[in-house]
């Protein structure tokens, strides 16, 4: 054991933990996320070291396209995409981690032909098995996310048996492999296995719960790099793979929470089907419409307002003129504020980041809990693409499948506007109960275009 | 592997998961979608993995290439990881 690699790989744990803790802080958090690159820099630095120099070639090669694809993604992608776009590369760190794993299994069992000591073998079966599911699992969400293939859950009959019995096998499997490791048969069955697994276990999900998956896999990547280190003996590895772990379960927990769900409920999937069938017998809502020059007249009028972004937002690109809005309102002396709920987006914090990107200050971004108490006291709620966020059955209706989900109290509002393309649902396929109140007006249109017209219509006032 | 390196490997294993609960919990709502690409960053550790797999050996190996696959699997987990989550939180401005 070199004493240099292992102070450096010390060194390199150590900015990973402070880069995490810069993170605490808005204006911090840059310098940290540079610090913990410096950190992942040092460790293939200390890593190269230990390499023999006839290898460096190949390696130069895969670090140059590794590189180029991984910046041409990250600069190339849209702020509404970032979701499909962290999906995707827990999908890769999971098959890399799956493929150390079974580069070490071919290593000891097949080259060396060394007795595969149990500890090891343990580690490189969990690697394949965590990274697997991680691999196809973020892969289907993935293509859920960007739409190839449905958003809906994909159900079918005999769906948990048939995982029970897959995950049987897999220990079955994992026994037989103990017993002969040196069968490679065996391997490729655990490989299989696990791939199919993710597959299995994703495609149940619902698109309205996948902040809850991608968070989930996030911290499936992680365990899998943590069990890379096990197989490799390596602490840099675990130290990194842990904290990866524990924000994904936290993420994780936040999200549950706020949609008033518990983990093993969103994982059985199937959310949003049963129910959507039961909606369509209640009675219909009756909406009120305002138009643009109306709803530029409300604007002027209120001394306060609160907007409710959604995800529909971001599909409409209304970002940006909402701003326009908010520079108008400004100019008028209204106060003007961003209520965002923890699961409004694709991912956690996808609000806060699409505003960011239309030059939004973050101060005027305000979580649920701190605003909640203010909508009784608002003149105006702009609610634009956000439905089951706002939707009050959530505390009145006990039938409805989104009861007990913490909601916006958007509805306690003097006025609400409701800037929407048609009547149609939300992602959990629920009616909104909101749009039928007495205080509620809706602004039919693409988002874009109608809060564009209002605020030429505000410019005029 | 000895039974004593493996206990300080959980060692390191349980007090890292700890701390990263502890710093995790801090971090605002606001940040939560940077977190991620960046913890996802993180994850790319593996690519000191991938490295030591690609060491020496022929290319005939099947350990070879699965060493050359992970790398440049980490390698954009890493790369782009982190570039995403520096371009996003360049745009957080007060």
């Amino acid at each position: 054991m070199n004493i240099t690699i292992q102070l450096l790989y010390l060194f390199s744990s150590v900015l990973f933990i402070i880069g995490i803790k810069m993170m605490n802080k808005t204006k911090d958090a840059r310098a940290g996320n540079l610090l913990s690159s410096v950190g992942m820099l040092i460790a293939i630095i200390a890593t190269l070291m230990q390499i023999e120099v006839i290898s460096m070639v190949e390696i130069f090669i895969c670090i140059l396209i590794g590189s180029l694809i991984g910046l041409y993604y990250a600069y190339k992608v849209e702020m509404t995409q970032i979701p499909e776009m962290v999906a995707l590369f827990n999908g890769f760190g999971g098959l890399a981690s799956v493929a150390v794993a079974i580069s070490d299994y071919w290593l000891k069992s097949q080259i060396t032909a060394a007795n595969i000591d149990i500890i090891i073998l343990v580690s490189i079966i969990l690697s394949v098995f965590i990274g697997g599911i991680t691999f196809t699992g973020s892969m289907v969400a993935f293509l859920k996310l960007n739409g190839r293939i449905t958003g809906s859950p994909i159900t079918f009959k005999g769906q948990h048996p048939l995982n029970l019995i897959m995950l049987i096998s897999f220990i079955l499997a994992s026994v037989a492999t103990w017993m002969n490791p040196s069968d490679i048969n065996l391997m490729v069955v655990l490989v299989l296995i696990s791939l199919v697994l993710g597959i299995l276990t994703v495609i149940p999900i619902g698109g309205a719960d996948m902040p809850v998956v991608i968070s989930l896999l996030n911290s499936y990547s992680g365990m899998a790099a943590c069990t890379t280190g096990f197989i490799l003996n390596n602490n840099v590895l675990i130290v990194a793979g842990a904290l990866v772990g524990a924000s994904g379960i936290i993420l994780t927990q936040i999200m549950c929470k706020a949609m008033n769900r518990s983990l093993v409920n969103v994982l059985l999937g199937g959310f949003g089907q049963t129910v959507a069938g039961e909606q369509t017998e209640g009675p219909s809502i009756i909406v009120k419409e305002v138009g643009v020059e109306e709803a530029a007249m409300l604007f002027d009028g209120a001394s306060s307002v609160i907007v409710v972004p959604g995800y529909g937002m971001a599909v409409a690109q209304a970002q940006h003129v909402i701003r326009e809005l908010m520079e108008q309102c400004e100019k008028r002396n209204i106060s003007f504020k961003f209520a965002i709920h923890p699961v409004a987006g694709r991912m956690p914090g996808h609000m806060n980041v699409l505003l960011a990107e239309a030059n939004i200050s973050y101060d005027k971004l305000i979580e649920m809990d701190e605003i909640n108490n203010e909508f009784s006291n608002t003149d105006l709620v702009f609610i634009v693409g956000a439905n089951d966020v706002v939707n009050p059955a959530a505390e009145t209706n006990p039938q409805s499948p989104i009861f007990g989900m913490p909601i916006l109290n958007a509805y306690k509002a003097r006025t609400i506007i409701v800037s929407k393309r048609s009547m149609g649902k939300g992602y959990a396929g629920v009616e909104n109960e909101l749009f039928g109140y007495p205080n509620c007006l809706m602004l039919f249109g693409d988002a874009k275009q109608t809060i564009a017209k209002v605020v030429s219509e505000i410019k005029e006032l | 592997m000895s039974i004593d390196s493996l206990i300080i490997l959980i060692y390191v294993l349980v007090l890292a998961s700890y701390l990263g609960f502890e710093l995790i919990a801090k971090v605002p709502p606001t940040l939560h979608t940077p977190l991620m690409s960046g913890s996802n960053a993180i994850s790319g550790i593996t690519i000191v993995g991938a490295l030591l797999a690609c060491n020496e050996l022929g290319y005939t190996t099947l350990s070879k290439w699965m060493g050359m696959i992970a790398l440049i699997l980490a390698t954009i987990n890493v790369v782009g990881g982190y570039a995403v989550t520096d371009r996003m939180l360049k745009m957080f401005k007060k």
